[in-house]
């Protein structure tokens, strides 16, 4: 049990969330987005940081399914043995 | 390690394809890749340990697709924390802090799952 998680436990129970633990993980949420989506290094609103990892997660989500559907077709129309050689290669990469 | 989960799992949906329906196959690839980030945080995530659950309940993994209703610039720091709540596995028994935190955790593992499925993709292509 981390001492991070035992923090916000106990600011949980006491249901007062400071504004200093809010600012501190959305500069660590901004830290997790990519640059573009954040213009500069200048210090955003956490509502625009919000909005950001909204619109950055749904676009992850799309890639998922994406990629799932372009795998699917590829392992459709590779030959079975050289796409399971490919699959091995990429696991010791 | 998430990537071991995922390429067995691409094995046995390849063994399997020839009687499965491309849409399907779509399916059970994008299972597999949310399996695996559950499986890779396993039960130390919020997020996981609610993603594991869906799994295994079997029920359908949907995320919201469409943007909120009135995406005005004013949106209040409240509202887009419901949007994210429904965004991230778990999310809307999370309060305020642990949302951030597990958002972050979560991202992180998309990320890390989106580009092993680009680099089989690449592999499997060359």
């Amino acid at each position: 049990m981390s001492s991070r998680r035992a923090r916000s436990r106990q600011s949980t129970s006491s249901s007062r969330i400071t504004d200093e633990q809010i600012n501190d993980l959305v500069s660590k949420l901004q830290a997790v987005l990519p640059e573009a989506r954040i213009r500069g290094a200048e210090r955003v609103s956490a509502a625009k940081v919000l909005q950001e990892t909204c619109n950055y997660i749904r676009s992850l989500h799309r890639e998922v399914d994406d990629l799932s559907e372009r795998l699917s077709e590829l392992l459709a129309t590779t030959e079975a043995s050289s796409a399971q050689a490919a699959i091995i290669r990429s696991l010791l990469k | 390690m998430m990537a071991c989960h995922f390429l067995r799992a691409l094995f046995r949906i390849q063994q399997t394809s020839t009687s499965s329906s491309s849409s399907g196959r779509s399916r059970r690839i994008r299972r597999a890749a949310y399996a695996s980030m559950a499986y890779s945080a396993g039960t130390r995530r919020a997020w996981s340990r609610a993603l594991l659950r869906k799994l295994r309940s079997r029920a359908r993994l949907r995320f919201p697709r469409r943007l909120s209703r009135a995406a005005t610039p004013q949106r209040r720091d409240m509202d887009q924390a419901q949007v994210l709540r429904k965004l991230v596995p778990g999310g809307p028994s999370m309060d305020d802090c642990k949302l951030l935190e597990e958002t972050a955790d979560y991202i992180r593992c998309l990320t890390t799952q989106v580009r092993l499925m680009q680099t089989v993709m690449d592999s499997i292509s060359s």
